[in-house]
């Protein structure tokens, strides 16, 4: 059933990227031009989005356990160090280049776009250096 | 500030779906989605290899399922350089890799959780996200 599911929350959230429209990377970048013709629409995905998940997410839980699965599996991390502040500022600088974060990037394949595809192919070349350095 | 292509209720709709997808995914696999972890897990680690896999071959899978649905047209559009796309992506593997998290995995899964992690990461790549577009439009 894990395996399942898994499909099943890919084709959604696939589907929701697209009807958003943050499969594009021009309005994401109409997003971040805060300064200029300003596109709120990501502030948006991100309201309809933490309705549903975060309600979730607390209401289950304390729960004992999921329902395919024999326990969750939730981030414990707490500490703000340097990995967090400087990846997260790398990130920002190429989301800010070219539009496209890992979930968009991904679910644009679909549409045989040779940049995206590009990016992509870099992007795994990035997550392949960092777990191999830290 | 000058609003433009502003729309709120596909945005809103296609944001309620995200959610439900994180929910389901939390409710009945028990993990919270984050795109960046996913991909780059079933990169580097056996552990949940196939699920991962399934839920990148989802994501591609969405905008073909939508394309038999709907007869709106898919459009997306990319004006950069080759070498600001190789670099562009670049950034964005090694820097959510950095900080375990990206758009999904901080700014909806983590803020779902309170996580001051998260929070903190998200104002952070919104900030420099904001300023690279703002230098890149005066240079």
């Amino acid at each position: 059933m894990n395996k399942i599911v898994s499909l099943l929350c890919g084709i959604i959230f696939g589907i929701g990227l697209v009807i958003s429209q943050m499969i594009n990377p021009a309005k994401v970048l109409g997003f971040l031009n805060l300064f200029g013709e300003w596109d709120p629409s990501l502030a948006f995905v991100m309201i309809g989005a933490l309705i549903i998940s975060s309600p979730s997410f607390h209401l289950f839980k304390n729960k004992e356990k999921p329902i395919f699965s024999s326990s969750f599996s939730i981030p414990n991390k707490k500490e703000i160090d340097k990995e967090l502040i400087f990846g997260s500022i790398l990130f920002g600088a190429g989301w800010g280049l070219v539009g496209l974060c890992p979930g968009p990037a991904i679910t644009s394949i679909a549409l045989f776009n040779v940049s995206s595809a590009i990016f992509v192919v870099s992007m795994f070349i990035g997550f392949y250096i960092a777990s191999k350095t830290n | 500030m000058n609003i433009v292509n502003f729309t709120p209720i596909s945005s809103l709709t296609g944001g309620l779906l995200i959610g439900l997808s994180v929910a389901l995914f939390f409710i009945l696999n028990g993990r919270m989605i984050g795109i960046s972890r996913i991909a780059s897990n079933f990169l580097v680690s056996k552990k949940n290899r196939v699920e991962n896999l399934l839920f990148l071959v989802g994501l591609i899978l969405g905008p073909l399922i939508y394309n038999l649905i709907s007869s709106q047209e898919i459009n997306i559009s990319i004006s950069n350089s080759l070498i600001l796309l190789v670099i562009g992506g670049f950034l964005v593997g090694f820097g959510t890799r950095l900080s375990s998290g990206c758009t999904s995995g901080h700014g909806i899964s983590g803020i779902s959780r309170f996580s001051l992690r998260s929070i903190i990461s998200t104002i952070t790549f919104m900030l420099v996200g904001i300023l690279t577009v703002l230098i890149i439009g005066i240079s």
